[in-house]
């Protein structure tokens, strides 16, 4: 498996792109959080927001379509609040006939529903920018500056280095349990019995554990072999530059007078 | 280039950001922190300098193995969240660690999950399932191994339904869902979730106590009688509030104003006929689970339709 089927840093010259990886981190985290500040039905503010990442995706030349599509990972959770618009008291706007049912949809309940899922979306574009800009060892290494404890960093960059390797042997796992059982998960399933599915499943888990586990053994040893000390050296100097300070205190300041206005 | 837009993960747990109020978010943030920091200091001293490749390495583990399904009927599949898994075969703090890493990346690298509600995920799925899957597990250390894979089947259930109901607390906390559905709801879905979890966790342990049992064998005695405890602990609460919860949503919701956990007048009485349960059930506990579920079963297939119709083809290929 290549690394780009996981990563999703979308390789492009930029302002964005060249803006150091620590400034990109706390402004996604500060405009996340002032997402939540906003309040319910603040949809200027929220549309003045969603501009600012639209703005900043131009920037960074990364398609509108991208960010569209990956932020449907918000999409299921959305399950959690729809019931919000049925259960706060309000004016009636309709009522909506499910079976046996009848679920009356309010208007304070829609607008709850659609504040959450607003900041949600919005929020979820703002991370998706940052990592479609930010190459993934940038973005751990401007962890560590911004103090995340060494050790957590360092687990997080070797996790980061085995994802595919162990991802690909999961993949040859299910390759082959799809190739010795008949592709279990179509037309034959009626012919194997879910005790045996569920045994294999486990074996495979299983298999990989043991697997990953004498990985991380002969990795240990080279890696003794090679001089480590028990933390990671990196040749990447992170600076702040003018330009970064410059970049982070605008939007910050942007943000604040956002939430200054809404708030008044 | 393949691209996976949506990798056959359990993502019911992983809530985005906007859904969690803030005082909630930052509140388990710092609750997690504090057990972030202990799993740091006592996993130095059982790993050394080791300690970096192997929990590196598991937590790449965790996340293949939540690649690793079985498939139910009806086009659902049994998947593995790891939490229990990883606290049974490498130990409770390491478990943790562990688990803070893969719920960190999923967020940090593929928006499996928000980064200011982290915090909250990281204790839902990653140190709450630790706690009370070895906790439970290590209760039955010295007894028969047909008894300590029971034991671990049922700690890895218990594992995803403490994390769901946990999940439903926060959710409700923060305004998102109203109590009377998403304990039913979450607490019936992941009813089953955690059945599958169970059944993959015992069958792997099964496979390791016959190929390593070596890996295995020093980690139960680990850690004192405080690990029962907290799982028991865990255990009497989910089975004591999950009941309480889905039969009687307006006491649990008096406590919680007693305790100053929500200032509104909370959600007041429900438009939807006839206070959400299943009229020949009667109003118990278990009519409620019952009209959530069936709630949720809509919603969910109208969701997996979705799914269903953007998803690439699933053949595997490297």
């Amino acid at each position: 498996m290549h690394i780009n089927s996981f990563d999703h840093y979308q390789t492009h010259e930029s302002v964005i792109h060249r803006l150091d990886a620590r400034v990109k981190i706390i402004l996604t985290i500060i405009l996340i959080i002032s997402n939540a500040l906003l309040p319910d039905g603040a949809w200027t503010a929220f549309m003045l927001t969603w501009g600012l990442v639209l703005g900043a995706s131009l920037l960074a030349k990364i398609q509108f379509l991208f960010l569209a599509t990956r932020s449907l990972v918000v999409m299921p959770f959305a399950l959690a609040a729809i019931t919000v618009i049925f259960s706060i008291p309000g004016h009636a706007l309709g009522t909506i006939q499910l079976g046996n049912w009848q679920v009356v949809v309010t208007e304070p309940g829609l607008l709850r529903f659609a504040s959450i899922m607003i900041r949600s979306w919005v929020s979820v574009q703002m991370a998706i920018l940052l990592t479609a800009t930010t190459t993934t060892p940038d973005l751990i290494h401007a962890m560590r500056h911004l103090r995340v404890p060494d050790i957590l960093v360092a687990t997080i960059s070797f996790m980061y280095r085995y994802l595919f390797v162990l991802s690909d042997e999961a993949l040859r796992l299910l390759r082959a349990r799809e190739a010795r059982s008949a592709a279990l998960d179509n037309q034959r399933k009626h012919h194997t019995k879910l005790r045996w599915r569920i045994k294999v499943a486990g074996n495979m888990a299983g298999q990989l554990f043991i697997r990953s586990y004498e990985r991380s053994e002969r990795v240990y040893n080279a890696m003794l072999a090679r001089g480590y000390q028990g933390t990671l050296q990196t040749l990447n100097p992170h600076e702040m530059k003018t330009k970064d300070w410059m970049m982070g205190s605008i939007v910050i300041l942007a943000l604040v007078l956002l939430q200054i206005i809404t708030h008044r | 280039m393949m691209h996976l837009p949506f990798l056959p993960r359990p993502i019911a747990l992983h809530i985005p950001d906007g859904f969690l109020s803030l005082p909630v978010a930052i509140t388990f943030w710092l609750i997690s922190i504090v057990f972030i920091n202990m799993a740091i200091r006592k996993t130095r001293g059982q790993f050394g300098e080791r300690q970096i490749p192997l929990m590196g390495i598991m937590a790449a583990f965790i996340f293949a193995a939540q690649m690793i399904n079985f498939p139910v009927a009806g086009g659902t599949s049994g998947h593995l969240l790891g939490g229990a898994l990883a606290a049974i075969v490498l130990g409770p703090w390491a478990g943790m660690l562990v688990m803070v890493t893969v719920v960190s990346v999923q967020a940090l690298i593929f928006q499996d999950g928000g980064l200011v509600v982290m915090g909250a995920n990281i204790f839902n799925m990653g140190l709450l399932t630790t706690l009370v899957g070895y906790g439970l597990y290590r209760g039955a250390a010295n007894r028969s191994r047909k008894f300590q894979l029971g034991t671990a089947g049922f700690a890895a259930w218990m594992s995803v339904m403490a994390g769901a109901l946990l999940t439903a607390f926060q959710l409700w906390l923060s305004g998102t869902s109203p109590l009377r559905i998403v304990f039913p709801a979450m607490l019936s879905v992941h009813f089953l979730i955690g059945l599958g979890e169970a059944f993959i966790t015992v069958a792997a342990l099964t496979f390791i106590f016959q190929t390593r049992p070596d890996i295995l064998s020093d980690v139960q005695s680990q850690g004192g009688r405080g690990w029962i405890l907290t799982g028991a602990l865990i255990t009497l609460a989910v089975l004591l509030i999950s009941p309480f919860a889905s039969g009687n949503p307006d006491g649990l919701e008096r406590v919680a104003m007693n305790l100053n956990f929500i200032q509104r007048g909370a959600e007041a009485p429900f438009q939807i006929l006839p206070d959400y349960t299943i009229p020949a059930l009667g109003e118990t506990g278990l009519s409620t689970i019952i009209a959530g579920g069936a709630g949720i079963l809509v919603v969910a297939g109208l969701t997996m339709g979705i799914i269903w119709l953007i998803r690439k083809p699933r053949h595997i290929e490297s």
